[in-house]
C-alpha cells in the first residue's frame, strides 16, 4: 500500500491570555490509501486540532509550532493558501460534527452540493447535480432525485449528515476526515449513516481519519485505531489487535467503562405506595398532543430509565411531572397525594420533593453566580440557612459530589469542566433534600469516563439517601448500568415497561427490538452482522418511513 | 489636472508601490507566508497608509512654517494633530500611573487596557471631576457679566490677536467668560444627561424585563404602547411635549428642567425596553431560570438575581450609547431653545449663541472656534464614552468565552 498521510512529529500549540499552550505534543500519525484511521479520546484530547491540522489548517489562535505534514509529496505547513485551496475540497474533505450548523440555511442543499466541483473545475453544474443524485441514491438517502432540491432545515438530522458525506464525496477526494459525524444522532439514525459512510468509503477507495469518542462506532469503522490523551499519543494499533488487547492503562479504562453495571435490586413490595405515579397522562402544546396516556410508577430508591428516541416525548413527560406543562388529562400522584398540574399550584415543600437535573450543564448553572451561590440558593431557600451553617451545608454538599469545597466554592461555572459542572447540578438538586429526581440526559453531553464517574456518584447517592430517579437517555449502555425499570417510549406513547432484565431479553417489542440491536458493540463485526440479518434495503425502507 | 484625476493617480501609484512592496518583501525575506500569502489589496492598503501619514506629516509641517494668511488654512488641522499627540500622551501617561500604582487587581486591569480605553476613562474622570468642582475651579460665575469687559473676546488670550490674557476662552456675546460656562456646562448638561439615563433604564430595564419574563398580554400591551411611542420621531416628539411643558411650568425653570428629564428619559425607555426585552427573553429560556421557578422562586429574584446579571454586558454597552444620545438631545433642545434655559450654562446653548462666528472660519479661524469649544466639549465626551463602552464589552465578552 502506498503512503498518503505522513504527519511527523507534530507540535500544536493555542494562545490563550497572551501565552501559547501545548495542545499536541509531537505526535505522529501516517496513512496508507484507502485506510480508514480511527482517532479517539475525551474531549480536550486533541482529536479535532490533530484532525484539521492534517487539511493543513489550525483554527483562529491556534498555531502548528511544529513538524511537517506531507500529503501526497505536499508539504501541507509550508504550503501557500493558492495551493491549499487547490487542495481542500478537491482532494481533501473534511465532514462535521454538526451537520445541520455547517450547512448554509439560506442555500438548497444541491446547491452546496455543486460548489465544490465546480470551483475546482471537475465537472460543471449540470454534471455534478447529476453526480450528486447518484451519490444520494449510493448514500440510501430516500428520493435522490429530489431530496437535493430541499432546504437544509427541509430534512432530519442523519439525512442531512449523509448530504454533508455526499458533498465530501464530491469531487472524489482521496482523504475525507470525519469529525464525530454521528455524535449528535439517535442510535437508531446513527446505524443508517455509519453503514453509508463505511460503504462509499470502501467503493470508491477513499482513505479518511474517522474521529470519535465513541469506542463502539470507532471499532465498526476504523482499521486502525489511535488513542490520543491530552495531547499525547497513548497507543496506536489495528482494530481487532487494539479491541483484544489493549497495552496501556488508560486504554483499558476506556474498555472498562462500559462494564459498570449495578446489582439487581429486590423486587418492590406489591402493595408499597410508589413515591411518583404518573396515571394516564395526555399532553401538548397548543392544539397538538404528544403525548397519549402515558402510565408508570417509580418506586422509592428505584431508577425509572425513559428510553427513546429524540421526539419520542421522554422529555415532555419530564415536564409534566415538574409541571411546567400542566397535562390535559391524567393525574400525577406523590406519595400516593395527587399534585397539582401546574408548578405554580403547587407548595414549597411538593416543589422541594421534586428536583431536576439538566442535560447541558452550561444552561443549566447561571453563569454569573460561583458554585457556592449557586448550590447555597436552595439550602437558603427550603431550609431556611443562612451565614456560616448555609456554607457548611453547601461544603457538605461539595463533600458529597467529591469536589473538594475550599478550591470550588467560590469559582464561577465557567472555571468547570463538564463533568464537573454537572456534579454541580446534582449538588443544586440535593441541596432540596428531594425524594425524586429527574436526570434529563445528563451524561449523554460527557465523555465515557466522565459520565460513569457521573453514573457511579448517582448510584451512590441513591444507596446513601434513599432517591428516586427518572433516568431520560437514549443511550441504552447507560440503562444497562443504572436502571431497576424501563419504560420505552416512541411518538408519544409507551411501548414497552418492565424490570431492566426482562427488557434485555427476549421476546421484545418489535421497536425496543430495534432500538436494541441498534446499540453499537465492541465487536469489529457488529455492523456487518446487524446489516446481514437486517437486510441492507431495510434501513432504507426505515429511512422513508420516517421522513414521511 | 483636475483634483479627481490627480486622486486616481495617486490610488494607481499606490497600487503599483503594493505590487512592488510584496514582490519586494517576498525576494527579501525569501518567501515568508506573510508576504507570500498576502492579497494585492492588503499591500495596497499598506502603501496607501504610508503615502497618507507622509502627507499627514507635511501638512503638519507645512502648518507651523507657512507665512500668516495661508497658514488659516491649516489651522483646525494642526490644532487636531496637536490635541491627538497631547491626549494619546495623557491617555499612555495615565495608563502608566494606573499600572504601577494601586491594587494588584487594578494593575491588572490597566495592563491589559488598550489605550483607547485608558483615554476615555480619563477624560470621563476629568469631566466627572469638572461638573462635581464647578463651583471651585470656574473664574468667574455661570451667569457673570463682568464689568468692564468686552463682549465677544476670541479665544488664544493673545493680546496682538484681539485677546485677552484674563480669558483665555474668550468671553461671549454678552461678555460672559466662556471657559467658566463650559466648566458650569459640563455640571447642567452632563449631570442632567446622567440622571436622564439612569432614570430611562430603570423604567426602560425593568418594564422589559418584566415583559420577557411573563410574556402573555402585558408583554403585547406594553410591546404595542412601546411600538406607538416609537413610531413617532423622537427629537420630534421631545419638542412638542417641552412645547407643552414649557406653558405648564411657566416661569419656574426648575420645573420645566424637571419635565425635560421626565419627557427625554420616557421617549428613551422605549428604546431600553426593546433591548431589555430581548435580551431578558433569550436568558428566560435557559435551564437555570427554568430551575429557578422550579424552585418556587418569586419574580423579583427571578428578574434581578438571575435575568439581570447575565444581562449587565449589553445593558452597559446601551447604557454608554444612550447616554451620548440623552447627551445629544438636550443639547438639541437647547440649542433650540426649549432645554436647559438661560442663564444656566449649557453647551447647547452654547454653541447657538455663537453659531454666527462659524462664518470667520476661513480668514479669522481663532474667532470661529469660539462656538466650536461646546461642540468639542460635546463630542470629546462622546467619543470618550464610546470607548470605554467598547472596551467593557469587549471584556465581559471575553470572560464568556
Amino acid at each position: 500500500m502506498s503512503r498518503l498521510l505522513t504527519m511527523t512529529d507534530i507540535w500544536i500549540e493555542g494562545r490563550s491570555d497572551e501565552v501559547w499552550n501545548p495542545i499536541i505534543n509531537g505526535v505522529d500519525l501516517h496513512l496508507n490509501k484507502g485506510e480508514v484511521l480511527g482517532l479517539i479520546g475525551e474531549s480536550g484530547a486533541g482529536k479535532s486540532t490533530m484532525g484539521l491540522a492534517a487539511m493543513g489548517f489550525c483554527r483562529d489562535g491556534v498555531r502548528i509550532a511544529k513538524g511537517s505534514v506531507n500529503f501526497d509529496g505536499i508539504d501541507l505547513v509550508k504550503a501557500s493558501a493558492e495551493v491549499k485551496r487547490g487542495l481542500l475540497g478537491k482532494r481533501i474533505a473534511y465532514v462535521a460534527q454538526s451537520a445541520a450548523a455547517s450547512f448554509n440555511p439560506a442555500h438548497k442543499i444541491i446547491e452546496q452540493h455543486t460548489e465544490g466541483p465546480t470551483q475546482h473545475g471537475v465537472m460543471g453544474k449540470s454534471e455534478s447535480e447529476r453526480d450528486a443524485m447518484e451519490l444520494y441514491a449510493k448514500l440510501r438517502l430516500p428520493h435522490p432525485e429530489e431530496i437535493g432540491f430541499r432546504y437544509p432545515h427541509q430534512v432530519s438530522g442523519g439525512q442531512l449528515q449523509r448530504a454533508m458525506t455526499a458533498m465530501a464525496m464530491s469531487c472524489r477526494p482521496d482523504l475525507i476526515i470525519f469529525d464525530e459525524p454521528t455524535t449528535a444522532l439517535d442510535v437508531t439514525t446513527q446505524i443508517e449513516v455509519l453503514a453509508s459512510i463505511r460503504d462509499i468509503v470502501d467503493q470508491f477507495g477513499t482513505a479518511a481519519i474517522y474521529i470519535t469518542h465513541d469506542l463502539a462506532v470507532v471499532a465498526q469503522m476504523a482499521d486502525r485505531i489511535k488513542v490520543l490523551l491530552r495531547g499525547d499519543e497513548v497507543e496506536t494499533q489495528d482494530t481487532r489487535a487494539m479491541l483484544s488487547h489493549p497495552k496501556e492503562d488508560y486504554t483499558k479504562s476506556l474498555w472498562a467503562v462500559r462494564e459498570f453495571k449495578r446489582p439487581q435490586k429486590p423486587p418492590v413490595h406489591d402493595r408499597a405506595t410508589p413515591v411518583v405515579s404518573v396515571q394516564g397522562i395526555t399532553a401538548g402544546y397548543g392544539k397538538i398532543d404528544v403525548l397519549y396516556d402515558v402510565s408508570f410508577d417509580i418506586h422509592e430508591g428505584r431508577t425509572v430509565a425513559v428510553v427513546g428516541e429524540s421526539g419520542s416525548g421522554k422529555s415532555t413527560t419530564a415536564r409534566c411531572i415538574t409541571g411546567l406543562l400542566p397535562p390535559r388529562k391524567g393525574v400525577i400522584e406523590f406519595d400516593g397525594v395527587a399534585l397539582p398540574l401546574d408548578y405554580r399550584k403547587r407548595s414549597k415543600d411538593q416543589l422541594r420533593q421534586v428536583q431536576m437535573i439538566y442535560q447541558m450543564a452550561d444552561t443549566a448553572l447561571n453563569p454569573r453566580k460561583t458554585i457556592g451561590e449557586i448550590i447555597g440558593r436552595p439550602v437558603e431557600f427550603y431550609m431556611g440557612l443562612k451565614g456560616r451553617d448555609k456554607r457548611r451545608r453547601v461544603e457538605e454538599l461539595l463533600d458529597q459530589i467529591e469536589l473538594p469545597a475550599d478550591r470550588y466554592i467560590d469559582r464561577l461555572p465557567s472555571e468547570l469542566s463538564g463533568g464537573q459542572k454537572q456534579r454541580i447540578g446534582i449538588a443544586r438538586a440535593l441541596a432540596a433534600e428531594p425524594r425524586f429526581i429527574i436526570c434529563d440526559e445528563v451524561t449523554s453531553a460527557l465523555d465515557q469516563l466522565v459520565a460513569e464517574g457521573i453514573l457511579r456518584l448517582l448510584a451512590k447517592l441513591q444507596d446513601e439517601l434513599k432517591l428516586s430517579y427518572m433516568f431520560i437517555t437514549h443511550d441504552l449502555a447507560t440503562v444497562r448500568s443504572i436502571a431497576d425499570e424501563v419504560v420505552v417510549m416512541k411518538d408519544g406513547e409507551v411501548v414497552e415497561q418492565g424490570p431492566k432484565v426482562e427488557m434485555f431479553q427476549p421476546p421484545h417489542h418489535p421497536y425496543t427490538d430495534l432500538l436494541l440491536s441498534s446499540v453499537p458493540e465492541m465487536d469489529p463485526d457488529w455492523l456487518n452482522t446487524l446489516l446481514k440479518e437486517r437486510g441492507v434495503d431495510n434501513i432504507g425502507d426505515a429511512a422513508v418511513q420516517k421522513m414521511d | 489636472m483636475s483634483l479627481w484625476m490627480q486622486i486616481v493617480v495617486v490610488l494607481l501609484l499606490c497600487l503599483a508601490g503594493g505590487w512592488a512592496f510584496r514582490f519586494a518583501g517576498i525576494k527579501a525575506t525569501d518567501g515568508k507566508p506573510f508576504y507570500r500569502d498576502m492579497p494585492l489589496s492588503v499591500a495596497f492598503g499598506y502603501v496607501l497608509g504610508a503615502v497618507l501619514l507622509v502627507w499627514i506629516v507635511w501638512s503638519y509641517y507645512l502648518s507651523r512654517t507657512l507665512p500668516a494668511p495661508e497658514v488659516n488654512k491649516y489651522f483646525f488641522f494642526r490644532i487636531a494633530i496637536e490635541g491627538f499627540i497631547i491626549f494619546a500622551l495623557f491617555a499612555w501617561l495615565f495608563r502608566l500611573l494606573g499600572r504601577s500604582v494601586g491594587t494588584s487587581t487594578t494593575k491588572k486591569l490597566f495592563r491589559q487596557m488598550p489605550l483607547t480605553a485608558s483615554f476615555g476613562i480619563l477624560m470621563i474622570l476629568i469631566y466627572a471631576f469638572l461638573a462635581i468642582f464647578a463651583g471651585l475651579l470656574a473664574p468667574y460665575g455661570q451667569e457673570q457679566i463682568v464689568p468692564g469687559v468686552a463682549a465677544n473676546i476670541p479665544p488664544g488670550g493673545n493680546p496682538a490677536m484681539g485677546g485677552n490674557r484674563d480669558f483665555p476662552l474668550g468671553t461671549d456675546q454678552i461678555g460672559r467668560d466662556i471657559l467658566s460656562r463650559l466648566i458650569y456646562g459640563a455640571q447642567n448638561t452632563v449631570g442632567i444627561a446622567f440622571a436622564t439615563t439612569c432614570l430611562a433604564f430603570f423604567i426602560g430595564g425593568s418594564l422589559g424585563f418584566l415583559a420577557a419574563t411573563l410574556g402573555g398580554w402585558l408583554d403585547q400591551v406594553l410591546s404595542r404602547g412601546v411600538d406607538v411611542l416609537m413610531a413617532i420621531p423622537s427629537l420630534i416628539f421631545a419638542l412638542l411635549l417641552m412645547t407643552i411643558a414649557s406653558a405648564w411650568a411657566g416661569s419656574e425653570k426648575g420645573l420645566l428642567t424637571f419635565y425635560m428629564v421626565i419627557i427625554i428619559a420616557v421617549i428613551d425607555s422605549t428604546r431600553v425596553f426593546r433591548l431589555a426585552r430581548a435580551v431578558g427573553a433569550n436568558i428566560v429560556v435557559m435551564d437555570y431560570i427554568e430551575a429557578a421557578k422550579l424552585r418556587g422562586e418569586g419574580l423579583g429574584y427571578l428578574i434581578f438575581k438571575e435575568i439581570l446579571p447575565n444581562a449587565t454586558a449589553p445593558l452597559l454597552a446601551e447604557f454608554g450609547l444612550r447616554f451620548c444620545f440623552v447627551f445629544l438631545t438636550i443639547a438639541s433642545l437647547s440649542f433650540l431653545g426649549v432645554g436647559i434655559q438661560p442663564p444656566l450654562a449649557d453647551w447647547g446653548t452654547m454653541v447657538r449663541d455663537l453659531a454666527q462666528f462659524i462664518n470667520f472660519a476661513a480668514f479669522a479661524p481663532q474667532v470661529a472656534s469660539a462656538p466650536l469649544l461646546a461642540a468639542g466639549a460635546i463630542a470629546l465626551l462622546t467619543v470618550a464614552v464610546n470607548f470605554v463602552v467598547d472596551w467593557m464589552l469587549h471584556r465581559s465578552s471575553g470572560l464568556k468565552e
